[in-house]
């Protein structure tokens, strides 16, 4: 039963493990420029842990094997040197592996939060409500109107609140359901919910942010490669959710210019 | 001690008679413990129920489900899921999973029926209360249940009902009216019965010790239940008031959760001035140290039983102590690792990412332990010690990946991820589960005076342990492939070819639930008609195994028991001929 | 046998012509109220409505379909304006057919459904996608439902007269209304923004225009045997 319980452990590691290296299933292309960072820091997680997994299941296997020698002459044994050198062993392992991954880690998550978003950044409005996005532009003026969450009114299509009768700036504001941005420019996104939580989660640009309710939150980022992708909710945040996704695309700086005169032109 | 045991002559009591005061509203710390049991039981398979029914939509999405549409019209027309339904189920399953069956099992029912027996003590510090807290527990979860037959179903906000979803009421969506106010009722009502019975296992712990029990003699599991029982009184003194708060939002016109200016199904809310975050951050300062009421009393089980079938000590049961203390410690302080995501400051989610990395190194060392408890054993393979191996090895898979959620930087592409699905289920709920399974098997002989079926026991061991790899070790690939969790449908192009791998985890899921039959079989027959059990058969050491099976209303039948030895002196030579020495004989230790 | 059948058969033919009896409506007028539907100013831009997250549904329209909110056509007319006898006869208060409502392509078809109240409202999902349907009613009672692709059509009625909002709790865009009345006299404007109340008996009548943005306007008319006229004119505004 021993045996069969090693064999089993071993067959289950390996194959578990196989996956993760043969990035069966992996996470999509990165299109930012943070992106790599992040990248390097799971795949130094994924190397460190993956040892820690395949060290600790293997040898489960091994002592469990070992431990199912039915010879009757056989004297129990006590770990070489008793409990110091494992207590030592997961402090000293794991203690280096926690101080690396913290070292490099911060540095990941201090480039993408961290850093300022760029002065010049393209600033878009993001509107969350069960169950779309929005996103505004500040339209030819470069202002964007003020919100008053009494003038929403999805039938009208006024899904953000503005007040054009009386403010000048939301008069040429531009509204759409798709994240169009130029590649290689900062991005700068005010996050706001009309209702309750959300979360932006693009998985090609390694991001994840929260929309909470009655505070805007700004994320930053630059796109690298012109496409369209998909932008997620990750919070739940009612029937809906699953069916909550608008796209991000990424175009040339013309293609983005040409599209939003388009826009504004409606 | 001497004085406490004289105490506890004094107040000793006699066996009540009547059958409601023997099996309905006992005293007996002993028919609690089971009543708590029985309850997870009853939890676990409503619960694995509806996970069924979650998975079968996940890889199914329009296959008509027979007889759904009996338990909800409105939910499954014609059998077929709806978004929302799938979300109530999800929510149940995940309450009625967390708070119901992995704190109540591992935690409540073990606890209860073993923590007075193994320190020598007659019954628990305050029966009444004791009772009070099963009680109360029971009305919580009727109150739960009743979610399942409100007009517009159970709430669908998840079990950590985040705000403002969980507080505006019925304009966020269907269920969200009686169904989650039932919730928070409910979730208050289980606090209290939480907070007596972490009072009542402290209490026991420190002044119910008998003659010779140092707290260095106590079993490990006694020591995990005390630990867990200091944990719960302060976690669930957070959740009380978390949802009393809620409750008062949605009932009240209060706004602790709710800023101003939100408009849901049209309409502009008459709130302002609350904060979602505020919830998140009780919840979750009560939702990580819930994490460990779970892990914890399994860890302790199983550094119990693993001796007891490798016929030798617990490798450091000092360092393991000092661990499970360690973490009961560091749980307090990385709550915020829940919330990376949330808009935090990038110097907090440091902050909590620094001591969330750092509780790794208590649970390495427990690992190892427990696997240097292996090493050079003589190992009695029995259903209850494959348990204890299993959990080690998930404790394993489901701890590593804790490393991904630890940091921050990653943490933001893996969040809200079926990664983070396949962490938590592995490292607290199928590692507890197993925890239970090995505590069933190891004590139901004690409980109920019948030893289980061996063979049925070994099958459902293996069924389940290769079956829980095959349903959650595939999740890490979804989760890093960006699959969303709590999706009731992968309509997104990105996720729909990762479809199969989910069909392949619904078969795996179902037959894994169909092995758990099995075990609900062996322990109903046994119950009946199991061989009947001796005193010690498993030749353990502890002072559960010195009094009968089961043991009678005072434990001991009147004894005051002496303790002589630490709870792990197997491997040695006793004078009669054993391989160890009961911490009742006053029987020297030889060198070993 | 036989005489069972044929006494079957006589049942069945009675019930028949009694039930086309009932069926068939009290004799009308042959009175009819006509006009049509403007409006003064300039009302607010339809806005073109990306449903780009819901794949199935953005294919089946090959322009965008916009915001109807505010439904203009050539010549400043106004479309989708509920006109109806609000004073005076109310020609039948109950209704022997049900009304269609369908979700298609994300979208209410018709934009505005009138029906009595008591009359039986049947609502369709023909999308390949989940939908869920939420009146927004304040008279009635509101309720909301889910409907996957495929399931069976929501088979409901309102009691009480009342204009209520319809939206889709996953598709915030989708938007239209029930206009519950109490007359079975009522039109409901076309692109060109005319309508005509037809079966009037010779009377005076008060005759409503309702408009989802612009709230109502009323007027009083008398028929006589032929088409009276009545126009209503909105004051609209950019915002």
């Amino acid at each position: 039963m021993g045996r069969l319980f090693a064999v089993v452990v071993t067959v289950i590691t390996l194959l578990s493990v196989s996956f993760f290296v043969m990035h069966t299933w992996w996470m999509p292309v990165d299109i930012s420029t943070t992106g790599p960072a992040i990248d390097h820091q799971l795949e130094e997680t994924m190397t460190g842990s993956g040892l820690l997994f395949l060290g600790g299941q293997l040898l489960l296997g091994l002592f469990v094997w070992q431990s199912s020698d039915k010879n009757p002459a056989r004297k129990i044994k006590i770990f070489p040197g008793g409990a110091n050198p494992l207590v030592a062993a997961a402090i000293i392992l794991v203690g280096i592996e926690i101080l690396t991954l913290t070292f490099v880690g911060s540095k990941a998550w201090a480039a993408v939060n961290l850093v300022p978003a760029a002065a010049d950044s393209l600033h878009i409005d993001v509107q969350a409500e069960q169950f779309a996005f929005y996103f505004r532009y500040a339209g030819p003026d470069g202002q964007f109107g003020g919100l008053h969450p009494d003038k929403i009114d999805d039938g009208s299509g006024n899904y953000f609140g503005l007040d054009p009768a009386n403010d000048v700036a939301a008069r040429d504001d531009v509204v759409v359901g798709s994240l169009v941005i130029p590649v290689n420019r900062p991005i700068l996104l005010t996050l706001h919910s009309k209702d309750v939580g959300h979360s932006f989660y693009v998985p090609e640009l390694r991001i994840q942010q929260d929309f909470v309710p009655g505070i805007e939150i700004p994320v930053h980022f630059t796109a690298t490669q012109t496409g369209k992708f998909e932008i997620v909710c990750t919070q739940l945040c009612g029937l809906g959710h699953y069916n909550m996704k608008a796209y991000l695309q990424v175009m040339s700086e013309a293609d983005y210019e040409q599209w939003l005169k388009g826009q504004e032109g409606q | 001690m001497h004085e406490t045991s004289a105490s506890h002559a004094a107040h000793q009591h006699t066996a009540p008679t009547s059958f409601i005061r023997k099996h309905v509203f006992s005293l007996d710390h002993k028919v609690i413990g089971k009543q708590y049991y029985d309850l997870a039981l009853v939890a676990v398979f409503i619960g694995m129920g509806l996970s069924w029914l979650m998975r079968i939509h996940l890889g199914w999405p329009a296959w008509p489900i027979p007889l759904l549409d009996k338990l909800s019209a409105v939910g499954a027309p014609g059998g077929v899921m709806t978004p929302e339904y799938y979300l109530s189920l999800m929510t149940m399953h995940g309450t009625i999973m967390v708070f119901f069956v992995l704190t109540n099992a591992p935690f409540s029912a073990f606890g209860n029926y073993f923590l007075p027996i193994q320190i020598g003590a007659e019954d628990m510090a305050f029966p009444r209360f004791n009772m009070m807290s099963f009680w109360t527990i029971f009305v919580a979860f009727i109150v739960m249940m009743t979610a399942f037959f409100v007009t517009d179903g159970p709430p669908i906000a998840g079990w950590t009902s985040y705000a403002p979803l969980s507080a505006v009421g019925g304009d966020a969506g269907p269920g969200m009216r009686l169904g989650q106010t039932l919730w928070a009722v409910s979730i208050a009502i289980f606090c209290i019965s939480s907070l007596l019975g972490a009072l009542n296992f402290i209490a026991t712990t420190l002044d119910l010790r008998t003659k010779g029990m140092s707290l260095a003699r106590m079993p490990l599991s006694t020591w995990a239940w005390f630990v867990t029982a200091v944990i719960a009184l302060l976690a669930f003194a957070a959740l009380l008031p978390a949802t009393i708060l809620l409750i008062l939002d949605r009932t009240a016109g209060t706004s602790f959760f709710i800023p101003a200016g939100l408009v849901l199904s049209d309409k502009l809310q008459p709130h302002s001035g609350g904060s979602p975050l505020l919830w998140q951050h009780l919840f979750w300062f009560f939702g990580h140290p819930e994490v460990y009421i779970a892990i914890l009393p399994s860890i302790g089980i199983v550094s119990h039983i693993i001796p007891v079938f490798a016929r030798k000590p617990l490798l450091g049961p000092r360092a393991a102590i000092g661990c499970i203390m360690a973490t009961g410690f560091l749980s307090y302080m990385v709550w915020g690792h829940h919330m990376f995501v949330s808009g935090m400051s990038p110097f907090s989610a440091n902050l909590f990412s620094v001591p969330t990395l750092f509780i790794t190194i208590p649970m390495t060392i427990l690992t190892l332990l427990l696997i240097g408890s292996v090493y050079g054993a003589k190992m009695r393979f029995t259903a209850a010690s494959l348990f204890c191996l299993g959990f080690i090895s998930v404790f394993i898979s489901g701890g590593i990946s804790g490393f991904f959620l630890a940091q921050p930087s990653i943490d933001i592409y893996l969040h809200a991820t079926y990664f983070v699905v396949a962490h938590f289920h592995f490292v607290m709920a199928v590692a507890s589960i197993f925890g239970v399974f090995a505590g069933t098997y190891f004590w139901f002989p004690k409980m109920f005076g019948r030893m289980m079926n061996e063979g049925l026991g070994k099958l459902h061991f293996w069924l389940t342990f290769i079956g829980v790899y095959c349903v959650f070790m595939p999740m890490h690939y979804l989760g890093l492939a960006g699959n969303v969790r709590r999706y009731s449908a992968f309509t997104d192009d990105y996720l729909i070819p990762l479809i199969p791998v989910h069909k392949f985890i619904t078969v795996a899921a179902l037959l894994t639930g169909a092995a758990q039959f099995i075990f609900l079989f062996n322990l109903i027959w046994s119950r009946f008609k199991g061989p009947i059990a001796s005193e010690n058969p498993w030749e353990a050491t502890t002072l559960e195994w010195s009094t009968t099976s089961p043991p009678p209303f005072d434990n001991f039948g009147g004894r005051h028991m002496v303790v002589y030895h630490g709870a792990d002196e197997y491997g040695v030579q006793s004078s009669d001929g054993k391989d160890y020495i009961m911490q009742t004989s006053p029987e020297k230790v030889p060198a070993r | 046998m036989r005489m069972k059948f044929f006494a079957a058969l006589a049942l069945t033919v009675a019930m028949g012509s009694a039930l086309m009896v009932f069926a068939t409506p009290p004799p009308a007028g042959s009175g009819s109220i006509t006009g049509k539907v403007t409006y003064t100013g300039t009302p607010m831009k339809m806005k073109p409505i990306d449903m780009s997250k819901e794949p199935s549904c953005a294919k089946q329209h090959a322009t965008p379909i916009t915001t109807e909110n505010v439904a203009t056509g050539p010549g400043n007319t106004l479309q989708w304006v509920v006109v109806y006898i609000s004073a005076g006869d109310e020609g039948t208060t109950t209704a022997s057919q049900g009304v269609r409502y369908d979700q298609k392509g994300c979208q209410y078809l018709p934009h505005v459904l009138t029906m009595l109240a008591g009359q039986q409202l049947q609502i369709y999902n023909d999308d390949q996608t989940s939908h869920n349907i939420h009146p927004l009613a304040k008279v009635n009672q509101e309720w909301n439902k889910s409907q996957p692709p495929g399931s069976p059509p929501i088979d409901t009625k309102w009691d009480k007269p009342e204009f209520i909002a319809v939206k889709c709790n996953i598709h915030p865009w989708m938007h239209g209304y029930f206009a519950v009345l109490k007359t079975s006299h009522v039109s409901i404007t076309g692109e060109d923004g005319t309508f005509d109340i037809k079966g009037l008996s010779p009377g005076k009548y008060t005759v409503t225009a309702w408009q989802e943005q612009y709230g109502t306007k009323t007027q009083d008319v008398t028929v006589g045997a032929g088409a009276a006229t009545a126009n209503f004119v909105f004051t609209a505004t950019p915002y």
